[in-house]
């Protein structure tokens, strides 16, 4: 029985996104991924005594700029402030965090759900440093004789995005994640690169009697790196939280951990095992004042968010369903955008994008910027259709070709002899030949089988090998046997 | 006159007119330092082979006909807790017993830039935590006026190697009276400088927003060439001031006429040996007969300066020295599991006193307790600042003894509160983050007392002004310790 006839769920989500800035957040050492331990690092990311962090100003820019594109308001005055723990990973034992006076806050992400609008609240987003890594030398923390720190992410800058307990559903979740990081990926704050760890969800849930006003038991768990991690996770986890329930239990407060192999959540500690962080101002930074001129500045230079991108798009005539496909990246409806300024008709273009340019990049498992064909070229080709010079058929075969290539479509067609046949007498006289030979398909069609116009005109088709322009066709075969 | 007692200016007048060289210098310096370091045991480190061969280079420099700067040449020593690149950095702790910084401190990149010739470290209280040097790890100093006295602290070696001419100048570092309390118990001239005024990059923390390094030295000429050259914007320290740097030379000019001076009565309470009393009212006699203004003024919220600072210093090092862990530098506790790693190296490698800040701060921070203390205590610091700002806006300084007595007999103070006290004349200033000198006033039963004189934020020449004028019309800062006596 599954938990939603008897629960609604309440879920909020902590998102950590690590800022695309070049450089760490409070010392000059790289931020690239993927190097060798420990080769990014200097005596201020290790942590070594007497050293003191020098803020990175493109992280503010950049929190700015997120907290501009999630609707929050921006502090004229923020902080940084020291989370207190022990862990091998962070170099101080201490986090620089924000605390009480974050540099975002109060904003929303508007999700779709089922056709339904619903605006999902941001509590907060704060700039923070991110930790080392463990490096285990078995298969886990618990089965490693030894464990390596790589200090290589040490002081990556971090954002982190607190979602008010708005979702009450998995699909909302998963929604909500899908928007927050478009939008954030289109803001240019991050890459969002899941495989590489640079976004990382955590995760508070807790079901309540259907009608019920009153928050149940929260479980909080942590470290999710996939929208498929968060999926499995929190269906198992509101069946887990069912079940209790309906056995007269109820959940503990704790922090889990959601192990991706046996597909569970893990106790990892309780509320009485909870950490005291034991925040207090950093005092080794001084306050950030954020003039509104700064904030203005970032206004400016914003690019255009998803929603308002589908909202364009929409009203081009494109469906809710085709706006949406075509702005899930960036690139792609960036490429929309650039072949529509050569092209008018947005719905064809559309198709061709969504259809067979897509389907052509993703057998490469290429994006959309690093197309072989270019928009320009996409919009030529369309043209080519547009004026009747090829069909629509005939264009699938070009298009394969081009994307092979990377030539223009016009000159695939003269190369190829693919020129539409469009001129009347030729195509008449192929028609006449189809008549007579397909005596039994005409004295159907006579006897008001529609059906059989179409055997007809692929019959014409077929002997032009595609290359008879369909509406003339047509139009010959409906006169031809009225 | 021997060329241990000169001044900076003098020693660089005869290194340009080659009365002698560098090298001569350096080795009168390391022959102190081997005579009288079984006695004062100021020393943690010399590094005798890499000051020689500094004074060679500057020797080879002079003799090419080159142009010297003031300190050039100088010998120079620092404080445990100021990171040289290649020198063992121990801050008088077995945490970082074998620790060999990668890096330099602002500071010794800067003295070392002017061309400064570095002797060695110095001991100090474990992590700049006390006020007799008798925390350190290693040794305890012994003061070079009465080798049965502490020389104070936590900046006590500091304090005994420039008593004891074991070095032209020293720096310490000061978080609530740790360069002018052992200063004055020592007989010497130390200043903290405005907070902000002097780099703290690769000074190993103990309160990050009351630490600042500063100068200890013979005269308040040599400790106003010294700031000099050590202070300044650094980029690296975000909470260092981008003000306009100054030679603080040009403050030093013998007239204190018509200068306002504010005696806080709070400063001259019952706690004050009577003794003290006296030097202190003798010494603002003569500021009077030179001219100055001298009244009486009230700071209301001082008394709740002490407990605030035992609040909030030990609520910062509880956090700054979390990193002591065993992780990737310092000493490591054997152990067969992280946590309980953690928990030996830092059992094992911090010192009784390191401790009990540790959870003091530890305490006063946690959850349902931070109102309470932290961030009560944050509130008598701006009263405190408050007062301050008051008094300067009607005196041009203010004047006050350094500390209430002379220097304690080793292991004399067993009641840590009466020790803490002790500071309670120095720690409002680092509070407050203003600039304060502590100068020579007078003697009590042979040993040294301290004048310390407190001004505006960045005013710090207004100090070396109003104590150079002191100096220069009394002869208390011409004794020496009865340690150089006995040698000749």
């Amino acid at each position: 029985m599954a938990y939603s006839d008897r629960y609604e769920m309440v879920c909020g989500v902590e998102t950590h996104v690590e800022m695309a800035t070049k450089t760490k957040i409070f010392c000059g050492c790289s931020t690239e991924f993927g190097k060798e331990p420990n080769t990014q690092v200097c005596p201020v990311c290790l942590g070594m005594p007497g050293t003191l962090p020098v803020l990175n100003k493109e992280v503010v820019n950049l929190a700015i700029k997120a907290g501009l594109a999630l609707n929050c308001e921006i502090a004229e005055f923020t902080k940084f402030d020291r989370k207190n723990y022990y862990y091998p990973d962070i170099p101080k034992n201490y986090q620089t965090s924000q605390y009480d006076l974050p540099i975002c806050k109060n904003g929303w992400v508007e999700i779709e759900v089922d056709g339904k609008t619903k605006k999902i609240g941001i509590v907060r987003a704060h700039m923070e440093e991110d930790a080392g890594k463990l490096v285990h030398s078995g298969e886990s923390i618990t089965t490693s004789f030894s464990s390596g720190v790589d200090y290589n992410r040490s002081g990556v800058p971090l954002l982190e995005i607190v979602s008010r307990p708005d979702m009450r559903s998995v699909d909302e979740v998963i929604a909500y994640l899908e928007e927050l990081v478009q939008i954030i990926k289109y803001a240019g704050i991050s890459d969002c690169k899941m495989e590489q760890g640079s976004v990382r969800f955590d995760v508070n849930v807790s079901l309540r009697p259907i009608g019920s006003e009153e928050f149940g038991v929260r479980t909080e768990i942590k470290n999710l790196n996939s929208f498929n991690s968060v999926r499995r996770c929190l269906e198992y986890e509101v069946e887990r939280h069912a079940e209790l329930y309906d056995s007269g239990q109820s959940p503990v407060q704790e922090t889990r951990t959601w192990d991706e192999v046996r597909g569970i959540t893990l106790s990892m500690r309780t509320k009485e095992e909870a950490h005291d962080y034991r925040y207090f101002p950093e005092p080794d930074l001084v306050p950030i004042i954020i003039d509104r001129e700064w904030v203005e500045k970032i206004k400016a230079s914003m690019p255009e968010l998803p929603a308002a991108k589908r909202n364009r798009f929409r009203s081009l005539g494109l469906s809710e369903y085709d706006a949406r496909v075509l702005t899930s990246s960036k690139a792609m409806a960036d490429y929309f955008d650039q072949a529509l300024a050569q092209f008018d008709d947005p719905k064809t273009l559309a198709n061709w994008i969504m259809g067979d340019l897509s389907a052509l990049l993703n057998a490469d498992a290429r994006s959309f910027e690093d197309s072989p064909i270019t928009p320009a070229q996409l919009a030529g080709l369309l043209r080519l259709v547009q004026k009747g010079d090829i069909s629509g058929k005939i264009a699938k075969t070009v298009i394969a070709e081009m994307y092979k290539t990377g030539k223009d479509a016009e000159a695939i067609i003269k190369e190829q002899g693919l020129v539409q046949i469009s001129d009347e007498g030729t195509l008449s006289k192929i028609v006449d030949e189809v008549i007579a030979q397909n005596p039994k398909s005409v004295a159907d069609y006579q006897a008001g089988k529609e059906k059989a116009l179409g055997f007809l005109v692929g019959q014409v088709m077929k002997a032009t090998k595609g290359q008879a322009n369909p509406g003339l066709v047509n139009k010959l075969l409906k006169e031809k046997l009225s | 006159m021997k060329v241990i007692n000169s001044s900076i200016a003098e020693l660089h007048k005869m290194l340009v007119n080659k009365e002698i060289s560098c090298t001569e210098l350096t080795r009168e310096f390391l022959k102190q330092i081997d005579k009288n370091e079984p006695k004062v045991k100021a020393f943690l480190t010399v590094t005798e082979e890499t000051a020689l061969n500094k004074a060679a280079e500057i020797d080879k420099k002079i003799a090419g006909g080159g142009e010297i700067g003031l300190l050039e040449g100088i010998p120079v020593a620092l404080k445990d807790n100021i990171c040289t690149e290649g020198i063992r950095t121990t801050c008088a702790s077995r945490m970082l017993e074998n620790f060999i910084p990668p890096y330099d401190a602002t500071v010794a990149q800067k003295l070392a830039d002017a061309g400064t010739v570095l002797l060695g470290k110095l001991n100090m209280d474990e992590f700049a935590m006390g006020s007799t040097t008798e925390n350190s790890a290693f040794y305890p100093t012994l003061n070079p006026w009465d080798a049965t006295r502490v020389p104070g602290g936590s900046s006590g070696g500091s304090a005994a190697a420039v008593a004891a001419r074991e070095a032209a100048f020293t720096l310490g570092t000061d978080t609530g009276g740790s360069i002018r309390q052992p200063s004055a118990f020592c007989g010497v001239v130390g200043v903290k400088p405005t907070y902000g005024a002097v780099s703290r990059y690769g000074v190993v923390a103990f309160a990050s927003s009351l630490d600042q390094v500063g100068p200890v030295t013979k005269t308040v000429s040599d400790n106003a060439i010294v700031l000099s050259t050590i202070a300044g914007h650094d980029p690296k320290d975000s909470t260092s001031v981008p003000f306009v740097k100054e030679d603080y030379t040009q403050y030093l000019e013998n007239n204190v006429k018509g200068l306002k001076i504010g005696i806080p009565r709070e400063f001259f309470g019952k706690d004050l040996n009577s003794e003290v009393r006296k030097v202190i009212n003798d010494a603002l006699k003569i500021l009077e007969e030179l001219g100055a203004e001298i009244e009486e003024c009230t700071m209301p919220h001082i008394d709740y300066a002490m407990p605030a600072y035992y609040i909030i210093s030990p609520a910062e090092c509880s956090s700054n020295l979390a990193r002591f862990d065993g992780v990737s530098y310092g000493f490591r506790a054997k152990a067969d599991e992280t946590v309980e790693m953690f928990k030996q190296t830092r059992a094992l490698g911090f010192g009784p006193e390191v401790k009990r800040r540790i959870m003091l701060g530890t305490y006063a921070l946690s959850s349902g307790y931070y109102d309470a203390y932290y961030l009560k205590a944050q509130k008598i610091r701006t009263l405190v600042k408050k007062d301050f700002d008051e008094a300067l806006a009607k005196y041009d300084v203010l004047i006050s003894p350094t500390t209430p007595t002379i220097a304690y007999k080793l292991g004399e103070k067993t009641d840590l509160l009466s020790l803490y006290l002790g500071d309670v004349y120095t720690i409002p200033i680092n509070l407050a983050g203003l600039p304060a000198i502590s100068v020579p006033a007078g003697f009590v039963n042979g040993m040294p007392v301290g004048m310390q004189i407190i001004a505006k934020h960045f005013a710090e020449g207004l100090l070396y002004r109003v104590a150079y004028t002191y100096e220069q019309n009394t002869a208390h800062h011409k004794e020496v310790p009865a340690l150089l006596k006995g040698g000749e």
